[in-house]
This record gives C-alpha cells, structure tokens and sequence, in this order.
C-alpha cells in the first residue's frame, strides 16, 4: 500500500510537468498582453512596448519557460506581474476560501444526497421516487448562478437570515464562517446533489436485488440497517467515484460560485489573473489545481479499498 | 429568461425589502459608523499610480498619496501641498514653496528632494510631464520646502500638469520610493494623503483598506474635488471588490455595504426604488463614447472612408444601446470635447448632426476605393461599454455596404492586438472600441486619443498637421479666449480628418444608502468630507 501511495505521488510528477508545458506554451501563445493591461486604455503604444521589457515579456518562448521551470524547481511559483506579490502569498490568501467552499458543498452534497438517493431507491416507482428524481432533473438543469441569485434574493434580501456576500475566516468563529458559506455552498451543492442522488439511487437498486439483501430481511433485519448498512456499503463504490469527479468539478464551479458571492477564492483570483493575463498566477494555480485533482483520485482509489475488502493494492 | 431579465426581476424584488441588521457584520454600532465600506468600479490589481495608469488605482492612490495642486469643481488647479509659488518674468523658473509640517505615514517629513523625485519619475509616463522634461533646464530642491523647475521655454500649463486628475497623477512620494524605474512597480505604499494604505489587509481583487493618518494636516480651504481641505470623517475605508453587479446591489440593499461606485443602468431602476438609497449622477463630467479607425491600412486610411462613417453614424443608436431609455443619460456630442465646460465646441460638427445620410456615406466610401474587403472589428465582450457600441457598429457598417468581420474577444486581447501596425489579415485591426473619461476631454493637456502625431499618436496612428498645430496652439495659449480659440479649430480639423468617431456623450450612475453623508459628484469618488452614521 505504501509503496502504491509513492509511486501515485511520483507519477503525479510527470502529468504536473506536462500540465506546466501545455499551459505555458498555451499562455505564451494567447492572445493578449499583460502589459497592455497594466499600462491602461489611455497609455501610448511605446509605454506598453516599455513595460513589456520591464517584465521580459519580450524575451524568446524557450528563455522564458526555462526561467520559470528554474524558479519551480526552487519551489518558487515567482511574482504576480500585477501586485508585485509572490504568487505562493497570493494563492495562500485564497486557498482557505476556496477549500471552505468545497469542504461545505461536499459534507451538504453527501449529508443530502447519499439519503435522497436510498430512499429513492427503496421508494423505487413509488411518488416518493418520482419526486426525488424529478427535484434532480431539475436541480441539475439549473445554473449555479440562477440558484445563487434565487437564495440570495429569498435568504437574504426577504428574510435577512444570511450575508449576500463575502467571506469570514474561520479563526474568527465557526458560526460567522459556516453563514457566510451555507448560501454558495447550496447552490453550488445542488448539481451535485442532484447527480449523486441518481448515481447512489441506480447504485443501490442493484444492489437491493441481490440474494444477501433478502436473507437479511427474511432473518428480520430493521430496514434502516439493510439500506445503510448492508446495501450502501456494497453500493458506495461508483457513488466515492462519482463524488471525487464531483470533488473535481467543484473547482470550475467555484469560479462562478465566487465570483456570484464575491468570496475571495482561488476560483475568482483565476479568472482575474486570466483577464489580466497574469501569467505567473495562472501559471500557479494551474499546477496547484492539477496537484489537487491527481490527489483527489489518489484519495478516491485508496478509499475504495475502505469499501470494498476485495480492492488491493 | 435571460440572465438580465432575472437580475432585474430579483433586484427588483429585493428593493422592496427592507434592510437588517442581522446580516450585517460583527461591528460595533461606533466602529460601523467609522468605517466606510465602497464597492469600487474594478478590482485593484495593483498600487503603482504611475506604473498602473487605470483609473481603480488613481482613485485608490488619491487617499493615500497628495499632490501638489489639485483641480477643483471649476476645473481650475489649485494649492494642495504648495503654500506658494512663483514663476520668473520670462516664464522659465517655476519656484515652488511646500506647506510646513507635511509628514508621510513612516512619520518623514515631506521634502523637496521627495518631491524631485516623484515629479522625475512622473515626468517620465506622463504626456504633460514629457512635455516639461523635454524643456526642462533644471528640478531641483533650494531647501528642504522649497524647489525650483527651470524651463527652455515657457510653459503656461504647468499648475495644470501638476494638479490634473488624468492618470498619471503628479503624486508624491518618498524619495527612496520614487527614484524606482518608472516602467517598475513601486516596493512600498507609503504616502502622504488623508488616508494609510493597510498593505497586511490587502487582498488583491477581493478587498483593500486604508485608515486614517492622524498626522494629516487638511487646507483650511473647503474641500472640492482634488482641492482644499481634505478632512476624512471616518477612520477606515474598506473597498469591497464585488465583480457581480446583481450581487453588489443585493449587497448595498441588505446594508453589507454602503456605497457601490457603478451601478449598472439595469439595476438603477431598482435602486431607486429602495427608500435606504440614494442614487445620482456620478460624475457630471461623463464619459465619451469612441469608435477608433486604424488610419494606416484601407479601407480608413482614406479620410473619405472615414468620414463616410461618420456621415452614417446615429450617435442615439449607440448611447441607447449603452445606457438604454433614460434620456438623461446621454447627449449626443458633434465634437471631442466634454459638453457642459469652458472649451466646450461644436466647431465643424455638422457631420455627426441631423438625419444620417446612407446614400453620401456610400458614395464617400465608393470613392475612397473600398471593394468589399473584411473590415475587423476587434470588440471586447467582458466590457458592457464596448459590446454595446460593437454590436451597433457591425449593425452600421453592413447598413454602409462593409463587410465586417467581428471579432469577440475580451478586453486583455484587444489591449494587445490594438497596439499591432500589422494589416488586419496579419493579426491588425481596422476597429475596435473604447471609451474616455470625461475629465481627460476637457481639453488637450491628457487627451491621448485627439492627438494625430503618426507613429507616436494612439492606437490607430491618425496623422493631420492641422490637428497637432492646434494643440500645440492650445498649449500656448495666453487666457482662455486663446485656449477656446485654439480648440475650436482644433475640433474642426479633428472632425475633417476623422481622428476618430465620437459615438457620444453618456453620464453613469452611483448609489450609496442614506445613512452615508457627503458624496459629491466628481470625475472620482472623493472620500473626505463622506460621513456615517450607524
């Protein structure tokens, strides 16, 4: 096992370098220019070609790449060409808003979800059934932002329950932390939830079939036992794959997320750096999200072998 | 339902509701009324006034850097940081005195040497300040408070220069600060205006936070815009970047924040409604609306091409394409200047009036030997502003006969292709939009885009004799008989060669909720003399 964890980790170095490649070659053949940006619309053509010096934007593909992967290879993500602020401080102001958010929306999406989906399934054809799954065709057809403004506009404006926006660390107290993220964390959440219901319903009415299942009801088992217990433990295999491609798309719908909820995130320092073209950020948060999701899949594959004895590595 | 129709309906819903303080942070009833919470028209990205010449940064660096003029409500520049000053018979030896007991927020003392400093590295990014280092003899610190600008030849404008609130401003810094490469970021914030910049709270694109400089020490004079007295009357202003505008207006409603600089014109309607909000014209001096041609590729490097845009341009199609019905928030504008100051002039702007004339603009660009080629237009989607004016000029140049290719990009993209000489089919562009502050129209002392020196004139690189002659007129001008004079040729001659389509004159819209006093319009949000109650 551990020695499967090393080479997991080992190999994530090779797909982080690729990563790095495409995005760089990618960034450096983008249109735009970052100086352009930073000059401003009123700015002469000769003080944006000044500026492009200054940052040796104008230095050739390969001297630039090797700069950067010099820099990497010092552990140093290098400098925001916009605030002048190393882009390790900058991503570390906006990791903790970000992995709330998703922390939050996994524990509502799970808490929601895996239950809607068992009863989906024991209720199988009933209107129970049809209910649940009718609330997550729809869920899953809205979009994020929709949700968000509808909560926003209910939660907040009608009944002044929760803050429209923003963030509150939580070194300042869990429950300032937790009301500024249960309103984004819901509307991010209700995809997921819509998608993990289904996915935990189709998982379970297969495995409420088998031959274990009634010899457990016929020694006379609660049914609350039977489903939590004994079928969703057997079913959970795809429903921890789906949750860690859901744990995966939790990062792009972060983006919209925050921005909806002005929460400052790593979704919305993204898409800042990317108007911007801040290259140096792009550059560092692509390679953190990609570290991520290569440790998601590690976390999901090892988590497998928690539900299913039969799994080894 | 699109998603402007459901933010109209939700924000217009939510103006009926009232607002609470259940959602309101964790502050004390003294501290909330001691800190000002502004959402700003964009993120600020970074704190470098004369490296970074967008306006979020102006605006922010006007709290925490002074300068030595500042232009008032009359657009006339007046004493900031200077007590005196005085200028040698021949104009040539500008002599500078500064007020005693200005201090920076490391607790320095503001000298002249400071001050050479920062008008050397000003001088460097700004047009004006390159006029004055291209003349200048000498800038040099006599003492401590006092410094001296010696000067080739006279120079009329110079108060103007220093006290202008076109980016960059002249703004003061430390000497170690200012002696950074202008082309480099400056290390440190440290300034000597009303208000502390709290670099440790400063979140780039979500948050930033100044606190009051105790040892600031305001002009007896009444405040007005940049000039006189600034006396700040909260001890905290917190700029809340908030990049949805349906969100920034639920915010302002719910009282999680107080005042939103933009407000978009969808959601003004709204705003009004809530009786905990107010709602005015921004900025009296408003913005024009620019269709830019490249002059050095066809079909417009042909002024009857040119001109045969503006022979068809509707001037009301694009600013109700911008700011929708509200007739109050548009003018049309047969000229460059900013309506409703001194150098106002419709001088030679016949073209842009009365009924447009499809059939004299086809017949101008038949003669100016178009046949048909893809005319690119470069139009930043992520920019309202220029969307809007893209969609109707590919809309006019079909009507005129062009073929348009339009290209939707975003604002990033076209900053760099604009800057590109190369012909369209080779990464150029014939078109693209923009937009100028009204503030830096009002005459030519900053206003890049009327300027048609060739290669060293902005993106487009119109080149007229006439145009440049007149403002060089304007530069040595006298008096403001001199100054109107001078201008009025010059918007003639500006509209013969077509430097560029003015699209028109619109104003925009700032909200910010009653218990807020002391907001004033003005080019910038101006935070001395903006109080609060709880």
């Amino acid at each position: 096992m551990v020695s499967y964890i090393v080479r997991r980790i080992l190999a994530t170095l090779p797909v982080m370098a690729i990563v790095a490649l495409f995005v760089f070659s990618l960034l450096y053949i983008a249109p735009g220019d970052p100086a352009a940006v930073i000059a401003g619309d009123q700015a002469s053509p000769a003080d944006v070609e000044r500026i492009r010096q200054s940052l040796g934007l104008d230095r050739p593909f390969l001297v630039q790449f090797g700069s950067w992967v010099w820099h990497i290879l010092h552990f140093d993500l290098g400098t925001s060409i916009f605030t002048n602020l190393p882009v390790a401080s900058l991503i570390a102001q906006r990791i903790e808003p970000t992995l709330s958010l998703m922390a939050v929306t996994l524990v509502l999406t799970i808490l929601i979800a895996v239950p809607l989906g068992v009863v989906a399934a024991w209720k199988a054809g009933s209107w129970v059934d049809r209910t649940i799954m009718a609330f997550a065709v729809f869920a899953f057809s809205l979009p994020v932002f929709v949700v968000g403004y509808v909560l926003a506009y209910v939660f907040a404006l009608q009944f002044e329950w929760l803050p429209v926006q923003g963030y509150t660390p939580l070194a300042e107290g869990f429950w300032p932390w937790l009301r500024n993220l249960i309103l984004p964390a819901v509307a991010l959440g209700s995809v997921y939830i819509a998608l993990i219901a289904r996915i935990t319903r189709a998982s379970m009415l297969e495995v409420l079939q088998q031959d274990y299942i009634r010899t457990a009801r016929a020694k006379g088992l609660d049914q609350r036992s039977i489903l939590f217990v004994h079928a969703l433990k057997n079913a959970a295999v795809p429903i921890v794959t789906v949750i860690g491609i859901g744990i995966a798309l939790l990062i792009g719908g972060a983006v919209v997320t925050e921005s909806v909820f002005a929460i400052p995130g790593l979704g919305r320092l993204t898409i800042d750096a990317i108007l911007r073209r801040d290259y140096p950020v792009i550059q560092g948060i692509v390679l953190l999200f990609s570290f991520l999701y290569v440790l998601v899949n590690l976390i999901v594959d090892l988590t497998y072998t928690l539900v299913d004895p039969r799994i080894r590595y | 339902m699109d998603r402007r129709t459901l933010l109209k309906g939700l924000a217009g819903a939510g103006s009926l509701a009232a607002t609470g303080g259940l959602s309101m942070p964790a502050l004390s009833q003294g501290a909330a009324a001691r800190t000002l919470r502004f959402v700003p028209q964009a993120n600020l990205a970074n704190f470098d006034p004369i490296w970074g010449t967008q306006y979020v940064v102006r605006n922010a660096a006007a709290l925490v850097w002074d300068t030595l003029y500042g232009l008032d409500a009359t657009l006339q520049p007046q004493r900031q940081m200077v007590e005196f000053e005085e200028v040698s018979d021949d104009g040539l030896v500008w002599t500078f005195r500064l007020r005693p007991g200005l201090k920076f927020h490391d607790g320095e003392p503001v000298l002249s040497k400071d001050v050479v400093a920062s008008l050397t590295r000003w001088s460097a990014r700004d047009p004006m300040g390159l006029m004055l280092k291209a003349i200048q003899n000498e800038l040099t610190a006599v003492d401590d408070r006092t410094f001296r600008w010696g000067l080739k030849q006279p120079y009329p404008k110079m108060l103007l220069a220093l006290g202008k609130n076109s980016t960059p401003c002249a703004f003061i810094m430390p000497e170690r600060i200012a002696q950074t490469d202008p082309f480099k970021q400056i290390p440190d914030y440290i300034g000597s205006g009303p208000m502390k910049f709290a670099k440790s709270e400063w979140v780039p694109g979500a948050k930033a936070v100044f606190e009051k400089f105790a040892d600031y020490m305001p002009r007896q004079e009444k405040a007005s815009w940049l000039a006189g007295g600034k006396q700040m009357l909260v001890d905290r202003v917190e700029w809340v970047v908030i990049p949805d505008p349906a969100t920034a207006a639920a915010a302002l409603q719910n009282g999680e924040v107080d005042w939103w600089e933009s407000p978009i014109t969808d959601l003004v309607p709204s705003l009004k409604k809530n009786r905990n909000i107010n709602v005015d014209i921004a900025d009296p001096l408003g913005n024009i609306g620019s269709f830019r041609m490249n002059h050095l590729h066809p079909p417009f490097n042909d002024v009857r091409a040119r001109r045969a845009v503006l022979a068809a341009l509707s001037q009301e199609d694009y600013m109700r394409a911008l700011v929708g019905d509200d007739t109050s928030l548009w003018k049309p504008l047969p000229g460059f200047f900013t309506p409703d100051t001194p150098l106002y002039t419709e001088e030679g702007g016949e073209i842009l009036k009365g009924k447009r004339d499809f059939a004299a603009a086809k017949k101008l660009l038949a003669e100016s030997g178009y046949s048909g080629q893809p005319v690119t237009c470069v139009v930043a989607q992520d920019q309202p502003i220029t969307k809007a004016q893209g969609d109707v000029t590919a809309d006019l140049l079909k009507q005129m006969g062009m073929n348009v290719d339009f290209v939707a990009t975003d604002w990033g993209t076209v900053g760099s292709r604009r800057a590109q000489k190369t012909p369209p089919g080779q990464g150029g562009w014939q078109v693209f939009h923009t937009w100028h502050a009204g503030a830096d129209c009002i005459n030519p002392a900053a206003y890049n885009a009327i300027r048609a020196n060739g290669d060293k004139a902005w993106f487009g690189w119109p080149t007229s004799e006439p145009v440049e002659k007149e403002v060089l007129a304007w530069f040595d001008a006298k008096n403001l008989d001199e100054e109107k004079a001078a201008v009025n040729r010059l918007n003639r001659a500006a509209l013969e060669d077509v430097v560029y389509a003015p699209t028109g004159f619109f104003l925009s819209y700032t909200a910010w909720r009653k218990n807020v006093s002391g907001v004033v319009k003005g080019p910038l949000p101006f935070f001395w003399g903006v109080s609060k109650t709880a």
